[in-house]
């Protein structure tokens, strides 16, 4: 089926970096191997809006999660990747930088609920300053725990277990805690990949909302299979499609009058 | 009621009894390879318990005069194992303190590198060593340590052999432990910026350290009991020793110095107690920090 070339000829948005005001992050035509000559994402470009919700969608496989680690070097978790183009944070390419500090910068969530299991729900929290050796002050640290917590909406529930064991929580309240461990770093952007698809209607409501009011003090990007949760939460979001970045604009737009006839099959539930 | 279910009713009685026949025959089983255990330590204790006095612990070995005067008028022999216990707790200590730190790099390396060449071919090793007799150690100890470092029969030797013998259960433990941990926590770690060699100290171990811990307690119990390997390295001594590269006592050794001395005979029973029960002690305690300890994630 030539579907490939049928659409190519459809497709609007090729550079849309100049379509978002003020993007703290620019993907600048970012192609990621796993290795050998294939790749797993092609000529990505995009700008990433700063205090924006945006989310990335796309059908399994299509390339969602190596975007996302892309932008803070997870990807190079495994041994032979390679990639070519660039992600710049600032004026920075983030492939010259330190993937330490890198990381330090920008956050990470992932899609199962990952609390450090010998930790208790505290030194979780403040994992990211304990396992770099950053000494705080007691008050220091409760202060961070505590507006941490609080941010995730979890101070409330954990406020008197909080030398507990952070994996004795609930899938969703631990879910919560990684959160309020990416935030307690106070990155400039948190990238979540799919942080909701393990959890309950309740619990993935509870995020969701979460997300929404974070959003004013950091810039979120989200994966997710859920197109529904996409066009709830989200400002801005992408459709991924084999790889390539078919379309990119403002979330109610995408989903009101799609611009590439792929996006338009997926949205409408053709495949996916 | 029709036929068909009185058939089955009556197959499925039959059913039951086998069922019952069966587990009854597998809990027999399984008492029956508990038996010799619980006659080894009822023989040992009858035949040993005598000999257990505050001296037993204190007191270097009897010389075979001593014995025989008491053996004689039917008297306890005087003296203990206390050399055997000072001996036993140096070497085996030292062996640790090698095989400890060297078995867990070895077994976290397998676990990190799970598919590389490089470490299929440690795993190989070890493997091997897994199999090679003691008495094979015994002479390693000799050639490496005994003949060229101390310039004579040695508790550093022993410890050396020792130290190879307990290596291959902790290197495989801590393996089979750390791959156990979902990679998903590596991936926390490493996303909150904490360089490698941290997230494997302060997040990996720690999390695997129920299982790792088990494996050296096994391991360590392994080579407590061991005779034949300190035969040619660490050879035996009547008096408490505390200098590594003098020779050593160790409680089995006296064990087999008692079986060849017809007046001290009736030290064995009391010693092989002794040994045993530290024995099953450490392999009680391995299984009840496996449990305690163990992480939940
Ligand atoms: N570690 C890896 N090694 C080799 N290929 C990989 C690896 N991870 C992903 N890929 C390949 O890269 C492509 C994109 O994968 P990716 O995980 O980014 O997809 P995704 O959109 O996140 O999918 P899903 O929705 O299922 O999570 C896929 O073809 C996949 O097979
Ligand atoms: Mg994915």
């Amino acid at each position: 089926m030539p579907t490939e070339q049928k659409y190519k000829e459809n497709v609007v948005i090729k550079n849309p970096i100049e379509n978002i005001e003020s993007p703290v992050l620019k993907i600048d035509d970012l192609s990621v191997s796993y290795g050998g000559d294939k790749y797993a994402i092609q000529n990505v470009s995009a700008g990433i809006a700063k205090n924006k919700i945006t989310a990335i969608m796309g059908p399994s496989g299509c390339g969602k999660s190596t975007l996302l680690r892309a932008i803070n070097r997870m990807h190079e978790l495994y041994p032979n990747t390679h990639n070519k183009g660039g992600v710049y944070l600032g004026n920075e390419n983030i492939y010259e930088l330190n993937p330490i500090q890198l990381r330090r910068k920008i956050g990470m969530v992932f899609q199962r609920p990952n609390p450090f299991p010998t930790m208790s729900i505290y030194d979780n929290v403040i994992a990211g300053f304990n396992l770099n050796g950053i000494r705080l002050k007691r008050s220091e640290k409760d202060e961070i725990v505590e507006k941490s917590l609080r941010e995730v909406a979890l101070w409330d529930e954990v406020k008197d277990a909080l030398h507990n064991r952070g994996t004795f929580l609930s899938g969703g309240q631990q879910q919560r805690l990684c959160i309020a461990r990416a935030l307690a770093y106070t990155p400039d952007i948190i990238l979540l990949d799919e942080p909701t698809s393990a959890l309950d209607p309740i619990a993935t409501s509870k995020i969701e909302d979460l997300l929404v009011k974070l959003k004013k003090d950091f810039t979120i990007v989200l994966v997710t299979h859920n197109m529904s949760q996409a066009a709830r939460i989200s400002d801005y979001s992408m459709f991924m499609y084999l790889g390539e970045l078919v379309e990119y604009g403002k979330t109610k737009q995408m989903f009101t009058t799609p611009k590439d006839k792929r996006t338009e099959e997926y949205l409408t539930g053709k495949f996916g | 009621m029709n036929i068909s279910t009185e058939i089955s009713d009556r197959k499925m009685k039959q059913r039951l009894l086998k069922d019952k026949i069966f587990t009854n025959v597998m809990i027999f089983l399984a008492f029956l390879s508990g038996v010799p255990l619980f006659l080894i330590l009822y023989q040992l204790a009858i035949k040993g318990y005598r000999q257990l006095n505050i001296g037993f612990f204190f007191e270097e070995a009897p010389d075979t005069m001593e014995a025989m005067v008491a053996v004689a008028n039917n008297e306890i022999i005087p003296g203990g194992i206390a050399n055997g216990i000072v001996g036993t707790l140096i070497i085996v200590g030292l062996a640790s303190l090698i095989a400890i730190p060297l078995g867990i790099i070895c077994g976290t390396y397998l676990a990190e590198n799970a598919g590389g060449k490089f470490a299929g071919l440690v795993r190989f090793i070890v493997d091997m060593l897994q199999g090679v007799p003691s008495i094979v150690l015994g002479v390693i100890g000799y050639i490496w340590i005994v003949k060229p470092v101390t310039n004579g029969f040695s508790a550093l030797a022993g410890s050396v052999a020792l130290s190879i013998m307990m290596l291959p259960s902790i290197v495989r433990s801590t393996e089979e432990t750390l791959k156990m941990i979902p990679g998903t926590l590596k991936e926390a770690a490493l996303s909150l910026g904490v360089p490698y060699h941290k997230v494997i100290l302060k997040v990996i171990l720690p999390t695997g350290i129920s299982g790792i811990l088990t494996g050296v307690i096994l391991g360590i119990s392994r080579i407590a009991g061991e005779t034949a390997p300190l035969m040619l390295t660490a050879l035996g001594s009547t008096v408490v020793n505390t200098n590594i590269t003098e020779p050593s006592s160790a409680v089995p050794l006296l064990v087999w110095e008692f079986y060849n001395d017809p007046n001290l005979v009736n030290m064995i029973w009391s010693a092989s107690l002794f040994l045993l029960l530290l024995i099953l002690g450490l392999n009680l305690s391995a299984k009840a920090i496996a449990k305690k300890w163990k992480v939940q994630y």
